[in-house]
């Protein structure tokens, strides 16, 4: 044995050295930071609304806003799951439509419409969900077993989905929906929207599973670096099948509860809300490239993105306008994220 | 060597495995017995079938045909993840660690401790990493990103993860490759106390002396076969260089080299040059003459030549580079000054895996390649070829990815890269990392031809054969230059210097 070893092992029978006490605080702070990098953001956003409009900081306004985000939220927080986990899933925005059309297109009545009635309205939600499952499941053959390319695969399946909403609905909007499709985008719980309640459940859910539970951490794992994810025993494909089909069933979950707030299933729904989604889920902080981000840094993305309309909407901004700005928008998030996190976004 | 250790069954036996891909052999009809409690290193040159066999062994690929027992006992079902964890655990050649995660959710993922109703345990993962660290004497906060970690200390995480498993048996393949002096002495030194507590290991290394540091049993691949297995006493430096590669020899003497002409122009001037990790350094190198920068992990001799080629911004100071001042940090005028280099970590910054050897070793040259911007396949491929042929590239053609080849054909991809724009300056960093010895032979003697045209070099690195052929070497220690030494010194006070033991210039 020689004398290094020695050494080292008198070293290791000494007490812990006090940790130092400079460096270790500043990282925690660091680290909690990242996560609330958006609230300033947001603090500001909402001071601004309430200089260009007393209404804004209202009760009910506010509950409007979280109302109107709480279907698109689901597609973040669905889409935040699949990008932490290394891919991206650009079809759940036809699921978020397809979903409820489908339900809708069974259980409407005959007669006007494009319904074929054939089943009773109890069915709807179970129906909107089995869709889901099913638009998941078909991802996850295609990516996970044979091997395909996420992202081509999930365009080719938001295409294909969104077809398939035109061709059973005829290009029309199906009303006349069962009840219990409108229950969870009408009904109020405790002075607050269900939908909003189901939103913000979903979302801890989605923190407590990702921060605390070995299948969360997994999905870091497999976005970071898939190879060393499977050499410390985690079943990838398993997970990432499951992951898929979450996230679809959230996107069908959100298409429903839009559907119930309308009290209709527009052939066009969810049309063009991905974008948005992955500006949210980018300016949250969660990384294209897997690995990095967290649900409730989604959650600020999405939370900025709806409070900066509400405001521009109560500036009686032309509505010709809003898209532009929106782009506008999300490019100034992108880059003030950049500059608080200090790191290159990939 | 007792006797009842030798009866005790192996800890891990392999007979008769073979294994091919495609048409290449990998391995044929090899076998490894390591008994308990031996150091057992396996050399061989690249392509020996190492890897494929440390892959056999971890249960990563299965052979061909052949048989594998751990103490006595079959090995796992393939599936069996865990079964093999428990018989066996490898520090791989390639990291595993997980860069967007912490160190100490890398150490213990996919085990981490639950607490109530199920959720994970943070502080308790946390202060079980702090804790499985201590005992290593590995001091890296576990809150740090993996990525952000040094070559060093993440493998030093990878080696104290791979020891946490419990096996009691521990590949490691190539652990010291990109270790400097002091962190192979601190890794050695617990592999002597896990050898203390009956731990058996299986060292992968090129350092022929780590061997006889080391281990107490060698085996010796060459060409997909077992050529020989003995106490590494019985077994002297040149008949082990013979097993491997099949004639008698070591790594030559360094060969008496033209005296510098000390009146010429220096090609590269640095003065009062401070950046990361080191302060107020000047140097010259003149046309022909090869310089070494020397030190220990952390002396900043990385930084300072990753300071000149332009990875890094210095703070202050100039870098001219044949008369004329070169921007700081700031690649693409580096190379245009006549600048070529070979990075520290080949993986990370010396070639894009996926692409043919021929875009890789012309990326630096691509704009000479063509008209108009367009690059010419033919001309690339016609580069490509006189470069595989004058760095002696074992490949089946240009077009093959990097990523199929060895260690050390990447390696000599990167040197051709480095030489392709046929440089005023070369710096090499560490340019024979993980690479066996007769590529490392070979590369060196490159370095020597490109020197003999009149090529400035520059060789930052802690390995003494990289070194050796060096005009004369300076020695960094904490950022400063603390001695001068011409060629010819002894292996003693090279290390002494870079350990800081003698400071004086």
């Amino acid at each position: 044995m020689s004398d290094t070893a020695t050494a080292q092992a008198s070293q290791r029978d000494a007490p812990d050295p006090p940790p130092r006490s400079g460096r270790r605080p500043a990282r925690i702070r660091f680290a909690r930071l990242r996560d609330l990098v958006l609230v300033p953001a947001i603090v500001g956003i909402a001071v601004i609304g309430q200089l260009v409009s007393p209404v804004f900081l209202n009760r009910d306004n506010l509950i409007n806003i979280l109302q109107t985000m709480s279907e698109i939220a689901l597609l973040v927080l669905a889409q935040t799951l699949v990008l932490v986990a290394g891919r991206m899933d650009l079809s759940l925005e036809s699921t978020f439509g397809l979903a409820p059309g489908i339900a809708a297109w069974l259980t409407v009545a005959a007669g006007a419409g494009h319904g074929l009635g054939v089943l009773s309205g109890v069915w709807s939600v179970p129906i909107t969900l089995l869709v889901g499952v099913l638009v998941g499941a078909a991802n996850a053959v295609l990516i996970v077993r044979f091997g395909l390319n996420g992202f081509i695969v999930t365009l080719g399946m938001l295409i294909v989905l969104r077809g398939l909403l035109t061709g059973i609905s005829g290009g029309q909007t199906f009303f006349g929906l069962p009840s219990s499709m409108m229950y969870l985008g009408t009904a109020v719980w405790l002075g607050l929207p269900a939908s909003v309640w189901l939103c913000l459940a979903l979302f801890a859910v989605g923190i407590v599973v990702l921060g605390y539970t070995r299948f969360g951490r997994a999905l870091y794992a497999i976005g970071g670096n898939a190879d060393a994810a499977r050499a410390a025993g985690i079943r990838v494909e398993r997970v990432l099948t499951i992951v898929l089909i979450v996230a679809s069933v959230l996107a069908a979950l959100g298409g429903l509860l839009l559907s119930g707030r309308l009290a209709s299933v527009a052939a066009a729904q969810g049309n063009g809300y991905i974008f948005t989604v992955f500006a949210a889920a980018v300016i949250g902080g969660v990384s294209l490239n897997g690995g990095k981000g967290t649900v409730f840094g989604a959650f600020t993305g999405i939370l900025l993105l709806y409070l900066i309309q509400n405001v521009l909407t109560l500036a009686s901004v032309p509505a010709q306008w809003i898209g532009a700005l929106n782009g506008a928008i999300i490019l100034i998030a992108l880059v003030l994220s950049r500059i608080t996190s200090g790191k290159a976004q990939d | 060597m007792s006797d009842n250790r030798d009866a005790a069954p192996p800890v891990v036996e392999a007979t008769k495995i073979s294994k091919r891909f495609g048409s290449t052999v990998a391995l044929r009809d090899a076998g490894l017995v390591v008994r308990p409690g031996q150091t057992h290193a396996l050399v061989g040159r690249n392509g020996a079938g190492k890897s494929t066999l440390v892959s056999i062994l971890t249960g990563l690929q299965q052979p061909d045909a052949g048989r594998l027992r751990f103490g006595g006992r079959p090995a796992p079902r393939i599936n069996d993840r865990d079964g093999w964890r428990r018989e066996v655990a490898c520090v791989y050649q390639k990291s595993t660690i997980i860069g967007s995660l912490s160190v100490a959710e890398n150490l213990f993922l996919n085990r981490q401790d639950r607490g109530r109703a199920g959720l994970l345990d943070w502080p308790g993962v946390r202060r079980r990493a702090r804790e499985l660290l201590a005992t290593y004497g590995v001091d890296v906060d576990v809150r740090t990103l993996a990525g952000d970690l040094s070559v060093e200390r993440r493998q030093f995480v990878e080696i104290a993860r791979a020891l946490s498993f419990g096996a009691r048996f521990i590949i490691l393949d190539e652990p010291t490759a990109q270790l400097d002096a002091a962190a192979i002495a601190r890794l050695f030194s617990k592999i002597r106390e896990l050898q203390a507590q009956r731990v058996t290991f299986l060292f992968i290394s090129h350092h022929l002396q780590e061997v006889y540091d080391i281990c107490d049993t060698v085996t010796v691949f060459r060409d997909a076969r077992w050529i020989v297995t003995a106490p590494v006493a019985e077994l002297p430096r040149a008949d082990l260089v013979a097993a491997m590669t099949g004639d008698a020899g070591g790594l030559t003497a360094a060969r008496e080299r033209p005296a510098v002409d000390a009146a010429a122009t220096p090609t590269l001037q640095v003065r009062d040059l401070i950046g990361d990790n080191f302060a107020e350094l000047s140097l010259d190198i003149r046309p022909g003459e090869i310089v070494g920068v020397a030190g220990a992990g952390g002396s900043g001799r990385t930084e300072l030549a990753e300071t000149i080629v332009g990875l890094r911004r210095p703070a202050s100071g100039t870098t001219t580079v044949g008369g004329a001042p070169v921007k700081p940090g700031d690649v693409g005028a580096g190379l245009a000054a006549g600048i070529g280099f070979v990075p520290q970590d080949r993986h990370r910054q010396g070639f894009v895996a996926d692409m043919s050897i021929a875009d890789n070793a012309t990326m630096t040259i691509a704009g000479r390649l063509g008209r108009a911007g367009l690059i010419s396949r033919r001309r690339t491929g016609a580069e490509a070829r006189a470069m595989i042929e004058s760095l002696a590239i074992k490949t089946t053609g240009p077009e093959l990815a990097v990523r199929a080849l060895s260690g050390g054909n990447q390696q000599k991809v990167v040197m051709a890269r480095a030489l392709a724009s046929h440089p005023r300056l070369l710096v090499l960093i560490n340019p024979t990392a993980g690479v066996d010895v007769r590529s490392k032979e070979f590369l060196l003697s490159k370095v020597d031809e490109a020197a003999d045209r009149g090529t400035a070099v520059l060789v930052a690195s802690d390995e003494l054969d990289d070194l050796r052929p060096c005009d004369r070497v300076l020695v960094l220690f904490q950022g400063r230059l603390v001695a001068e030494l011409p060629r010819g010194w002894h292996d003693h006070e090279l290390v002494a210097a870079m350990e800081g033991l003698n400071r004086h210039v």
